[in-house]
């Protein structure tokens, strides 16, 4: 690569990608592939989904971004810096939610706050903003057992909120609630991401959720882990939730996956 | 109404009232001449709580004990994290305290002797021994149990190793920690009481042993009864201590 290329590649990386993950590779002990020299670009202010089926390193690769595990080869740049590790440019919603058992509502909302070191009365008043934000107000003193499944997803990311990192990183968010709040989530979702003006990285195995909120759809395939393609669902956002579902660009796109997919579902 | 008699509390009272009438029934058959009712031996319990025997024997009994356990609490728990965050650390001392835990206690307790002699110093040995493995082994595993997840969520949100240690690992590792010291502790009771009847009678252990050799069971009983009591006293109080302190969580599960 000549320098003027590598110069044009940073500078891209610089203005429009919030996120440019460059020629990663990632090997797992025992010589496992988990992926080979990936590169993807994900645009500032928008939803992009990493969409693939298990095995496709789709989590390994948010895990990468996130600098919970190294990348064995390439990098990632982050706002045009690489990735050594977390930063607080980014934040993370877990599969699992990864709440804290033994700590309230308020304290889990706050508890990216409290280890960055915000005084207590400062994190308290951010979190309570963010669990309103979410529509948990007046659960601020529950303790994750006594929320349901969606309602402690709603803690999650109202946590990885309240530190206001430019970057929120969602490992399969609504993978463990049930359909009818997964429904409800991915509607609030879409208002989130109107609002909150962050870029936000979210890997799915579901084809119908990442149409319905991204802006643009990567679909992984596995061995050996690779970008099949990119694909931009065009769907009108300005109407109801109900009349998206049965647009017939949004059917049309969720087919033009399938398609793409289904011989590695075998 | 419903809820009193099905309630925990009712429950628990319950079958203690089943025990004790058997107990009465038992000893009014009798079936041992060296079985004494359970009335007669509450009669020789509040007769030795008059007469100051209880008030001098547990100040003694409790020394070791209390000494023993504080120290096995403390190591064992220090030791414990230690292994579970180092495999290293498990490489190391997790024999030892597989294999205290196996041992046969009453075997060493001649070694003990000769090297501490018979006085505090070789209870307490008794009472460590019998408390630390498994105070120890439980705190490993605490910590090894601990879910990864909320370890990379610590990491996710900038905290430091010791961050997570102390505001992840430990409160996530706690339950286990506390179930380890309620073992400990009462294994503790075992140990001190074991000391007494093998070492030199003192305490407790003499109540039992003097009596017994009086023929005076009621009185014998009596001392068996009033520290399985206290054992049990004990252990709901660092029980109460940890859901109080620790896990405000689980306050109403209980």
């Amino acid at each position: 690569m000549s320098m003027q290329q590598t110069a044009a590649v940073l500078d891209r990386s610089q203005t429009d990608a919030a996120v440019a993950v460059r020629g990663v590779t990632k090997i797992y002990e025992g010589n496992v592939k988990a992926l080979e020299n990936m590169t993807l670009d994900f645009p500032r202010g928008q939803l992009t989904s990493l969409l693939g089926p298990s095995g496709c390193g789709k989590t390994t690769l948010l895990k990468i971004i996130a600098g919970l595990i190294p990348a064995t080869g390439g990098e990632v740049l982050v706002n045009g810096r690489a990735v050594k590790g977390p930063g607080r440019d980014r934040a993370f919603v877990f599969q699992d939610f990864a709440l804290m058992p033994w700590a309230t509502v308020l304290r889990n909302v706050g508890f990216g706050l409290e280890l960055r070191g915000v005084p207590q009365s400062e994190r308290e008043a951010v979190s309570e903003r963010y669990i309103k934000a979410v529509g948990l107000s007046g659960f601020e003193q529950s303790f994750p057992h006594q929320l349901s499944g969606g309602m402690r997803q709603r803690v999650g990311l109202a946590r990885a909120l309240a530190v206001d990192a430019d970057v929120l990183l969602m490992d399969e968010p609504f993978s463990a609630v049930d359909e009818q709040n997964r429904r409800k989530f991915q509607e609030d979702m879409l208002a989130l991401v109107e609002q909150e003006k962050k870029t936000f990285i979210f890997v799915t195995h579901s084809i119908e959720e990442a149409v319905y909120v991204s802006d643009k759809v990567a679909v992984l395939l596995p061995r050996p882990s690779r970008v099949s393609e990119v694909i931009e669902p065009k769907i009108d956002r300005s109407v109801s939730p109900d009349a998206m579902r049965r647009d017939p660009d949004y059917l049309d796109t969720v087919e033009r996956i399938w398609t793409a997919l289904r011989t590695y579902v075998e | 109404m419903h809820d009193v008699f099905t309630s925990k509390r009712f429950l628990k009272y319950f079958s203690f009232a089943i025990v004790f009438a058997l107990w009465e029934i038992g000893g009014r058959i009798p079936i041992s001449p060296a079985f004494p009712t359970f009335s007669a031996t509450m009669v020789a319990l509040w007769q030795m709580l008059m007469d100051g025997s209880m008030l001098q024997a547990y100040p003694e009994t409790l020394q070791p004990l209390l000494i023993g356990v504080a120290i096995a609490a403390t190591l064992g728990i220090a030791a414990g994290v230690w292994m579970g965050l180092s495999r290293f650390g498990e490489w190391l001392l997790s024999p030892v305290f597989i294999v205290a835990q196996a041992a046969p206690l009453a075997a060493l307790i001649p070694l003990l002797v000769l090297a501490y002699g018979i006085g505090l110093t070789a209870k307490v040995m008794v009472v460590l021994i019998m408390a630390m493995p498994v105070i120890v082994l439980n705190a490993m595993s605490g910590v090894r149990s601990t879910n990864n997840s909320l370890i990379e969520m610590g990491t996710a949100f900038l905290g430091s190793r010791k961050d997570v240690i102390t505001k992840i690992i430990l409160p996530s590792a706690s339950p286990v920690i506390f179930a380890g010291l309620r073992l400990g502790l009462s294994a503790g009771f075992i140990g001190a009481i074991l000391s007494e009847l093998l070492i030199t009678p003192t305490g407790v252990g003499d109540l039992i042993t003097f009596n017994q050799s009086r023929a005076d069971y009621a009185r014998m009983y009596a001392a068996i009864f009033s520290i399985i009591a206290v054992a049990v006293i004990a252990l709901d109080f660092l029980e109460w201590i940890e859901v109080r302190w620790l896990r405000p969580d689980r306050k109403g599960a209980r």
